[in-house]
């Protein structure tokens, strides 16, 4: 019987399992495969060339470069996101004043903005980059119209300049994710029990105390998975979407803010090198799994069970 | 991707035994391993259309009957051009179906379908995701050209289709050797583009010396109006009028130095003397306020709204930027202004180039028609078509005899006729993309424009990138011949 019900439970994993190899595994094997050779992308010639790709990856300035600021991007991002999408959302659960009939609760108009900062992840990265684009334009866009009624008369060229592109691009990134993850917070921070925020104030814990000893704790696993989720964003699709469509070149001026994935795009699509684009690849596959390996370790905590 | 095709089904019993056994995966498997396999490529099933019968109305030898498969870019030009000319093509072949599509995804769409030995017959390898030429000439991709240019044209039986083009058209196709890969179908004229109506306004012509050129922005500063703006964001649009003001210094020479990535090329005195030019423009404050962070659009938008008098372009401006174009805009183009007397080349030297590259793939079903359909759009009812609608000259010579043109145009025109034998063509565009984009374009001009860059260091960039490109054995390379 025993020898029957694994073949049974087998049967139903061969789908999915096969799925998850063709779709997920064999493109990875793929990409490695080809990282070997000098495939153009554009003919289905190409012929082994053994490490070549990896010397040129190596002493290629460029490529430093942008595994420069995608490390940036992943150590920055997560951290500026996630910090304000805690702030927010404690605040929006159990920041706001003691009122007659609940002891904790969010400020005043809590419901309109969760609402609010939702709104965001609504658009498109690409509608939300192209707005961006606009704004930031250094001569008709919103930001330097408020900044010129302010009385600044030189303003910055934002993403027409080396010094502030890189975090102009930061900027629309955190703006466009935060709201997600003041959602996720709040969900996970309305399955606290109310009775320890209430026995934390019974003792006369301030705000700041409760968040760090009780919010922070019991939300750790939900921080953590925001967290790998964050980065991956802040290294694959969404930076090189923010990048390719709002900056200068893109990834200007002088490359101040290329990124591995944009990198990636422009070898394999416009300068027919797809075998060193997908050594680049291969490369932020590293540095993907060398992040979430980071992320999970440093966040290994005994789980609270409540 | 070779190797997918031993994981076809049909190829091991073993293979087949498995899938036999659990037909779950079998039923997903079969389809996903013959997708691989065809993207994989391999040639089977391309099998090319026999040639048809020659004859005085059809020198190639088209299949009469045998479907044309054409993809347009559907970018500045639209594809309409190219529909009205595949209705010629129809009239001629009246069995022949006609695939028309248009893409502004040129290499994202057609990628897939040379790797999969099915591409179509004829391609429009234009804009933003333009497929690289050279490693398609380079994987042998693509199929020569010279019996389209060695057949009779379409309105004169007696001249080739190879004497009615343009100057420079022909050898901008080849690449090594005699062979002729690609037809370019517009020609381009790029320089100084400027509005005569605003020139007007302060009392001036199109400057023909530099001097003139700074004393103009003087004036023009002083009534709050900029000298010029360009594409701040895509700073490769900066070589359209400063590489002809460097071959107008220095001679072309300098510029086939420049192409040919020879070692001292950007040391030459005319390119530091165009920059330094250039810069002073910069430094004296002449470009319009916030220029580094415009696109193209918004910068030609300035432009036509007067804020500044010139704009490096080509001559699709005019059709890009009809909508924001005024009235009595009176759109013009110029060649470089002078810098002094010891010039190499006389004031009008032009650079101007074939523009739309057509390519037949050599993988392609109907490679004839592809061909033929090329020759019916150099024939002088599709050209002339071609450029009523975009308002562009194309490749064939006296193309526009008989036309109105617009005063864009027109003044394109009249430069080309003053130019005369003054065209300069710098192939850095066509030849080494990245380069002339993103390591001299965006990495150096941009930033020397944005006064972030002395002359001086620009130029030591310049030659560094072009070293490392002449060094980077990935890269074909091309020489002037």
């Amino acid at each position: 019987m025993q020898h029957g019900k694994y073949r049974f439970v087998a049967g139903f994993l061969v789908t999915p399992l096969a799925l998850y190899a063709i779709f997920v595994i064999w493109p990875f094997i793929q990409a490695i495969y080809y990282s070997f050779t000098d495939w153009t992308g554009l003919s289905p010639e190409f012929a082994m060339v053994g490490f070549k790709n990896y010397t040129k990856l190596f002493s290629d300035p460029l490529f430093w470069k942008s595994f420069q600021h995608s490390v940036l991007f992943v150590i920055l991002l997560p951290l500026v996101t996630l910090s304000l999408a805690l702030f927010f959302s404690f605040m929006l659960n159990v920041g706001g004043r003691q009122r007659k009939d609940a002891a904790i609760s969010g400020v005043r108009g809590a419901e309109f903005y969760k609402i609010a900062y939702f709104f965001p992840q609504v658009l498109s990265i690409a509608i939300v980059a192209l707005l961006f684009q606009f704004a930031y334009n250094p001569r008709q866009g919103a930001l330097n119209g408020f900044l010129q009624a302010l009385g600044v008369s030189d303003p910055p060229e934002w993403l027409g300049d080396p010094k502030w592109a890189l975090w102009c691009v930061m900027a629309v990134l955190v703006w466009s994710t935060v709201g997600f993850f003041v959602v996720l917070f709040s969900a996970g921070m309305s399955s606290i029990p109310r009775d320890f925020y209430e026995a934390a104030l019974l003792d006369g814990a301030s705000r700041v105390t409760t968040f760090f000893r009780i919010t922070l704790p019991l939300l750790w696993d939900t921080v953590q998975s925001g967290w790998v989720y964050m980065g991956i964003m802040a290294l694959g699709a969404e930076a090189f979407a923010t990048v390719q469509i709002m900056t200068v070149g893109p990834g200007g001026p002088a490359d101040s803010t290329i990124v591995m994935p944009l990198y990636v795009y422009q070898k394999a699509f416009h300068d027919g090198q797809a075998a060193y684009a997908t050594t680049i690849g291969v490369a932020l596959l590293f540095v993907t799994l060398l992040f979430a390996a980071i992320v999970m370790r440093l966040g290994r905590r005994e789980r609270l069970e409540y | 991707m070779g190797s997918t095709s031993a994981q076809h089904p049909h190829d091991g019993l073993g293979r087949r035994d498995l899938i036999r056994r659990s037909a779950a995966l079998g039923v997903i498997a079969v389809p996903t391993m013959g997708f691989l396999s065809a993207c994989a490529s391999s040639d089977s099933g391309n099998k090319q259309v026999e040639k048809g019968k020659t004859s005085a109305a059809n020198p190639l030898g088209v299949k009469e009957n045998a479907p044309l498969d054409v993809v347009i870019f559907d970018g500045g030009f639209g594809d309409k051009y190219a529909v009205d000319a595949e209705a010629l093509y129809q009239k001629r072949y009246p069995k022949a179906t006609i695939k028309h599509h248009k893409t502004q995804k040129i290499q994202t769409e057609l990628q897939p379908r040379f790797n999969g030995g099915t591409p179509p017959d004829l391609i429009d390898d234009s804009g933003a995701e333009q497929m690289d030429t050279g490693v398609l000439v380079g994987k042998d991709q693509l199929s020569d050209l010279t019996p389209l240019l060695d057949a009779p044209s379409i309105d004169d039986p007696k001249t080739k289709v190879r004497d009615t083009l343009r100057p420079g058209v022909v050898e901008m196709g080849q690449f090594d050797g005699d062979q002729v890969w690609i037809m370019y179908y517009a020609y381009t004229v790029y320089g100084v583009w400027y509005s005569r109506s605003n020139l007007a306004k302060l009392d001036a012509e199109y400057p023909e010396t530099w001097d003139d050129m700074l004393a103009l922005c003087a004036k023009a500063k002083k009534k709050g109006v900029a000298g010029w703006t360009y594409a701040g964001k895509y700073p490769y649009y900066i070589p359209f009028s400063l590489f002809p003001f460097i071959g107008k210094i220095g001679g072309p020479k300098v510029l086939d130095a420049i192409d040919n990535l020879e070692p001292r090329a950007w040391y030459d005195p005319a390119v530091k003397a165009a920059f330094e030019a250039y810069y002073e423009l910069y430094q004296k404050g002449y470009i319009l306020q916030g220029t580094p962070g415009l696109t193209h659009i918004e910068s030609q938008t300035a432009w036509n709204e007067g804020k500044a008098l010139f704009i490096p372009n080509g001559s699709w401006v005019e059709n890009e930027a009809a909508k924001t174009t005024p009235k009595d805009f009176q759109m013009a183009v110029a060649g470089p202004s002078s810098l002094d007397k010891s010039d190499k080349m006389p004031f009008g030297t032009l650079w101007a180039a074939g523009s739309e590259p057509f390519i037949v793939p050599k993988k392609a079903k109907n490679p004839l028609g592809g061909m033929e359909q090329l020759r019916i759009m150099l024939g002088k009812e599709a050209s002339a078509n071609f450029t009523k609608q975009v308002s562009s000259l194309s490749s064939l010579r006296g193309g526009t005899t008989g036309l109105k043109l617009p005063p864009g145009l027109s003044s394109a025109v009249a430069a080309l006729d003053k130019a005369g034998n003054n065209v300069l063509n710098p192939r850095l565009q066509d030849w080494y993309t990245d380069l002339n984009k993103q390591r001299i374009g965006v990495a150096v001009l941009g930033e020397m424009m944005a006064g972030r860059m002395t002359p001086a260091e620009a130029v030591k960039k310049c030659q560094a990138a072009s070293d490392a490109t002449a060094k980077d054995d990935s890269i074909k390379k091309y020489k002037h011949r």
